[in-house]
């Protein structure tokens, strides 16, 4: 029988989580709903006694001092006055609480309860129409994908909570009739089955099965458009172009943009400490003498436009497990995690069908990442969010993790004869077609159509996964390691199995609930899943350390040495694939690329004599306001590992630089995350967007004490469809500024990803994102105690400008708020950039620096003024000697231009002359003085008053927007 | 006299904060073993070989249903015993976080014995946020052994979503007054009025930290732990700290201290 608890805060206790809601609501601009109130439901089922109830309530699901409750077999009707409106999960949807309520009652002695459902309960109080309640159910209480309305008045109550899934497993093979089909219907095929395959990729199918002397199964196909797909095979960066700058341009042949541009740099520079490169699921650098550490970012793009909860929590937890799946296994140590929006004011009617506006989907984001990055207990440390209008249809959400892993773990090897062990959560239909959806474009139907491939994680699975993993690694029981990502099973087992061959059993693998076919088990791409490759001798020692720690490990199958993928289900084979074709199968395509520069006009600029609300609108840009609000959600500290802070100065909130991590307690050695984005730049030139991204992550880190000779990048690239030569172009411009700059700097790439096919397909048009590169960067730091910050430091110290300004107001925000793009793109002068660095980080070195911070959006003012309100101090600065170069000698181009490669810096008046000698032969002028009274006075070119602004005014203006 | 004092951190499915709850007390020379509550349950080791007990932070079995709740069952029901007697053996208890929710909700702490079961509860902040925050706290003198020589006010940061204090009732608030168990309190640290974020979630006469009746069971919502060493504190750069230790160490070293001095 299945029993029904309503539990309910007591009167007169406030009830937080419903007001939260409360304000959601009335943000939607419903503002007669007087209040919302929680109630949280539990449906257990099983023959369970009314005592044995009353203790499940008392002593597990209800909190006796702030909490009531009933049970009963049928839901309350509530009161009159209330509408209510009753959320649960999608069957199938993963709900963790289910698992935790059942152990819980287990604890208590209970061994009746069979199973437990959870729902949440919402009482919306005031006259609501049946058309707004429609609108806030949709808009702020549930999403479709994964959750449903459940209907309470009068309804039966259900007699079970199994899924009602075809029960048996029956096994049915499911030969495609592929060998005769024609062109045409070669195509419809791919469609249909949403392989995302063009016809050249499915006419060599069709030659390998002819060689074969059969059609292929229904596995066997999905397994290749998995491995084939952008996703997993990065055919794009890997594949041939065929590249113009401009229609008459002369056609150059790229044969691989990968390996010309991104691993050429690594090639090139080879630096002895990088330890593992491109091959894993994460670049190895040196660290200490005991340890490496990793680092990874990724795109989790698609899934977080639909359900941005899940999107991104799963995005997370997909970068973790690569950390895991590097080498043997490395110790997760910090997130870094970077978004692109819409702005959040942007009108609903902008909104085209079937997307969610971008406040819901930034609150569903972060709210992913604080759920899985906390509950694993890795800090979250350092990311960036940006906004632009071109990404209403398509959010873009990169995760990044960094691990740690000791020196000789970095290698691994499948054995031949190894088991294939599955540990981790268990299969369910979760995901499915997950790798060939982020290789097709979105449309107002994939909300709809690729439903399946929306999943929410369960940080404490992986949480397990980590403890136990961690244990075995160090007990040297498993040959090889990688984790189940986009693909499942098909791309782990696929992958790890590409030299030895592998025979699974696919019945042998934990399953949620029955009625999964042998395919969907081995495509499903349930969460918190790992393969491992074990040496028999292992497998009893293995087996016995996971299930210690309550984690499933289940052995598949075998690394056979066969050379092929063979599959069985129920002892029947259903998949037989020879490894090479498999991974070396794929047609080569050329693509078309077209570069072309946009046509763009000279920004018009007036001429003002006060600059100080050009300065506020700097500071409350969104892409500068501060992100306190979404810092603090995120457990930014855990581990006890931060030294530098996403949110430092006297006040705790000034807007750090990179991040700054001690990994080993006791020791000094650290390390520098830092991130650099900005499409607008990339709107004028991908390859200056490129070269302004990793000067941006270089700075930062040099910002805050680094080395350049010490500094790891990633690439991530979230581009438009590849397949039009236009967005191709700008991509392939884009690969070529990376070179360039990571050339010069000696900053070798370790890691990437690449995300394409950013499009919105709806009636007819498409809308593509602006080409979007992250660099992200990592530096190892000798001595955390001689790091700095940002925040002013004292009264009468004197700050200079490092660098040189120039003309270059292309693409700034300063230009963004005056609703213009410009055409001027910060350029990177790699000589001069070079020697700043490398004087800057003597500086730090020896002491002389008292704060210091990177010039970048809002450009020089916008970084006086964060200094100015982090140190809670004032300052008087000059345009005058701000060494510049350009045409147009003006103060608004001066305080605003984004031009790279610039720091301000503090110094005490006791080390300028040390400071000054240290940076002979730099670009470098004292332009300010730090001052008792809490003003910002900036003075023009004719000594006149430009600025002048309270720092706690500023501070304010900069707090509010994303508040 | 006891030369090495032996810690047990214990942990679970979610337990996050083990390895730097350790990493304090081995500080001070402890041998600290970090114990699934598996291997507890299952006898391979005995709470009793130990003479302090540690919950460290996290999200213990995800902090689903409430938090620590699951966890705080299962002390109850599998170890409440062996508990009861390590505590009326003179033994030290700290729950730090999580580990504070543990303590309240199993109805170790406040260990009043006014009502049967729980007699407070760690509840939603107001904010219905999680939040990540530096907090100072106003260290009052009692008997707890941990906070013996702890400055009067301190800096440390909490981490969580559920750290709203609520008594059970006005006689259990009382109680805890009278017999000074209220160790630590919010403050604004300038001596003003405590509003949010002061207080962070909102616990009622800005409650953060109480020990039990006996002074040897401490329980905190702030991590002691993050504050160990001087560069963790978020503007050690604009302090002469860096090289010294933290605010939170002193109560490790007390702890250990005791059970060298007392046990």
């Amino acid at each position: 029988m299945i029993w029904r608890i309503e539990i309910k805060q007591k009167n007169g206790l406030p009830d937080s989580v419903g007001r939260a809601v409360f304000k959601d609501i009335v943000d939607l601009g419903i503002s007669h709903i007087k209040n919302v109130r929680l109630v949280s439901i539990y449906l257990l089922e099983g023959e369970i006694s009314r005592e044995d109830l009353k203790r499940i309530c008392e002593e597990l699901l209800v909190d006796p001092i702030v909490e009531e409750y009933g049970f009963s077999s049928f839901p309350s009707q509530g009161p009159q006055d209330h509408h209510i409106v009753e959320i649960a999960y999608n069957p199938g949807v993963m709900d963790p609480a289910e698992a935790s309520t059942l152990k819980g009652i287990r604890d208590l002695g209970v061994a009746s309860i069979k199973a437990v459902r959870t729902a949440k309960q919402y009482h919306l109080e005031g006259n609501l129409t049946d058309k707004e309640i429609e609108h806030v159910t949709n808009r702020v209480l549930m999403n479709k994908l994964i959750q449903h309305a459940v209907k309470t008045i009068n309804q039966a109550v259900p007699t079970t909570l199994a899924l009602s899934v075809d029960a048996e497993s029956k096994f049915d093979i499911v030969i495609v009739d592929l060998l005769k089909v024609n062109d045409k219907n070669l195509v419809k095929l791919s469609q249909k089955g949403q392989l995302y395959l063009n016809l050249q990729e499915m006419k060599t199918i069709q030659a390998y099965f002819k060689k074969e002397g059969r059609d292929p199964t229904d596995v066997e196909l999905e397994t290749i458009a998995q491995t084939w797909s952008e996703h997993c095979n990065h055919k794009t960066f890997r594949g041939t172009i065929r590249y113009r700058e401009g229609k008459k341009g002369k056609p150059k042949i790229i044969r691989s943009l990968f390996k010309s541009t991104i691993a050429k740099v690594t090639n090139d520079l080879k630096k002895k400490w990088c330890v593992s490169v491109f091959h894993d699921n994460a670049g190895v650098i040196a660290f200490d003498k005991d340890y490496h550490v990793c680092f990874k970012v990724e795109t989790h793009n698609h899934p977080s436009a639909l359900e941005p909860f899940g999107g991104a929590n799963t995005g997370v937890g997909g970068v973790i497990r690569d950390i895991l799946g590097t080498g043997l296994g490395a110790k997760p140590l910090a997130n870094t995690d970077v978004f692109c929006f819409a702005p959040v004011d942007t009108s609903q009617r902008e909104i085209p069908a079937g997307a969610l506006h971008p406040k819901r989907v930034m609150k569903g984001v972060v709210s992913g990442v604080r759920d899985y990055g906390n509950k694993m207990g890795i800090p979250t440390v350092n990311g960036a969010i940006v906004f632009d209008k071109r990404f209403v249809g398509n959010p873009l959400v990169f995760c990044g993790n960094v691990g740690l892993i000791p020196k000789g773990k970095e290698v691994k090897k499948v054995q031949k004869g190894d088991l294939i062990v599955a540990i981790g959560g268990k299969t369910g239909r979760d995901g499915i077609h997950g790798a060939t959806f982020s290789s097709g474009e979105l449309t107002s139907e994939s909300e709809t159509v690729s439903s399946g491939a929306v999943q929410i994680g369960n940080p404490i699975e992986e949480k397990k996964v980590l403890d136990a993993l961690m244990k075995a690694r160090d007990r040297n029981l498993y040959s090889a390691i990688t984790d189940c990502g986009a693909g499942g099973f098909s791309s782990a087992v696929g992958e790890m199995a590409a030299e030895t061959g592998a025979r699974v059993d696919l019945d042998r693998a934990p399953l949620k609930y029955q009625g999964l076919n042998y395919t969907e088990i081995w495509i499903s791409e349930s969460q918190e899943r790992m393969v491992m490759s074990v040496p028999p001798v292992h497998i009893e020692e293995l087996l016995k350390i996971f299930a210690d720690e309550n984690v499933q490990a289940a052995v598949l199958g075998e690394f056979d040495g066969s050379g092929r993928l063979q599959l069985f289900y129920q002892g029947h084979q259903v998949c037989d694939l020879d490894m090479r074709f498999l991974h070396d199968g794929v047609p080569k395509i050329t693509k078309e690329a077209l570069y072309e520069a946009p046509k763009l006009k000279v920004e018009k600029l007036t001429v003002k004599e006060d600059l100080t609300d050009d300065l506020c609108a700097a500071l409350s840009h969104f892409n500068v306001a501060s992100k306190e609000s979404v810092i603090r959600v995120y457990d930014h500290e855990v581990q006890g590992t931060s030294v530098i802070k996403p949110l430092v100065g006297v006040h705790t909130d000034g807007p750090s630089d990179a991040a700054v991590l001690g990994p080993r307690m006791g020791s000094k050695k650290g390390v520098a995350i830092s991130n650099g984005i900005n499409v607008r730049f990339g709107m004028i030139d991908p390859l200056w967007m490129a070269a302004s991204c990793i000067d941006e992550a270089i700075r930062q880190i040099i910002a805050v004490g680094g080395s350049l000779g010490y500094i790891a990048l990633l690439d991530n690239f979230c581009w438009g469809n590849p397949d039009k030569a236009d967005r191709l172009g700008s991509l392939v411009r884009c690969a070529q500024g990376c070179y360039q700059a990571a050339r010069a700097f000696g900053t070798p790439f370790i890691s990437g990803k690449d995300s394409l096919y950013n499009e919105y397909a709806h009636k007819g048009k498409t809308l593509a994102i602006p080409g979007t590169i992250l660099v992200s960067a990592i530096g190892i730091i000798e001595n955390i105690h001689k790091t700095v910050t940002m925040d002013l430091k004292k009264a009468g110290n004197s700050i200079y400008v490092v660098g040189k300004t120039y003309d270059e107001l292309g693409g700034s925000i300063y230009l963004a708020n005056h609703g213009q793009l410009g055409q001027n793109v910060p350029r990177v002068r790699f000589t001069g950039a070079m020697k700043t660095y490398r004087a800057v980080e003597k500086a730090v070195r020896a002491g002389w620096v008292a704060s210091m911070h990177d010039i970048s959006e809002g450009g020089l003012a916008t970084a006086l003024a964060e200094m100015a309100f982090a140190g809670g101090l004032g300052i008087t600065a000059f345009t005058k000697p701000v060494p510049y170069q350009g045409g147009r000698h003006q103060e608004n181009i001066i305080l605003f231009s984004e031009s790279n490669s610039r720091f301000l810096v503090e110094v005490q008046p006791r080390y300028e002359k040390a400071f000054h000698q240290t940076l002979k032969g730099i670009t470098h002028a004292k332009i300010a003085r730090v001052e008792e009274t809490p003003e910002m006075i900036v003075y023009g070119l004719k000594d006149q008053v430009i600025i002048n602004a309270n720092i706690f005014d500023l501070k304010n203006i900069w707090q509010t927007p994303l508040r | 006299m006891i030369k090495t004092p032996k810690v047990i951190v214990l942990r679970t499915a979610g337990t996050n904060c083990n390895e730097e709850t350790a990493f304090a007390f081995s500080y001070f020379g402890a041998s600290v073993d970090q114990v699934h509550v598996n291997e507890m349950a299952a006898g391979q080791k005995k709470l009793l070989d130990y003479h302090i007990l540690a919950l460290p932070g996290g999200f213990s079995y995800g902090d689903d249903i409430a938090s620590g709740r699951i966890l705080a069952n299962e002390l109850r029901l599998k170890l409440g015993n062996d508990i009861k007697r390590f505590i009326a053996d003179g033994k030290l208890v700290i729950g730090i976080c999580n580990g504070f929710q543990i303590l309240a909700k199993a109805g170790i702490l406040p260990g009043l014995n006014l009502h049967e079961g729980q007699e407070a509860t760690l509840f939603h902040n107001d904010s219905a946020k999680f939040e990540a925050r530096w907090v100072h706290l106003s260290v009052r003198t009692s008997k707890c052994v941990w906070t013996q020589g702890v400055p009067s006010q301190i800096y440390l940061p909490v981490a969580h979503g559920e750290g709203k204090f609520v008594p059970r009732d006005s006689k259990v608030l009382d109680a805890l007054k009278v017999n000074g168990q209220v160790v630590f309190h919010y403050s604004s640290g300038n001596g003003g009025v405590v509003f949010y974020p002061d207080n962070p979630n909102g616990s009622i006469e800005n409650i953060a930290g109480i020990c039990d009746t006996t002074g040897r069971v401490l329980g905190l919502m702030p991590h002691p732990e993050r504050h160990f060493l001087g560069h963790q504190h978020p503007f050690w750069t604009r302090l002469d700290k860096k090289d010294k230790l933290g605010d939170g160490a002193k109560i490790f070293e007390n702890g250990i201290n005791y059970v060298k001095e007392k046990l």
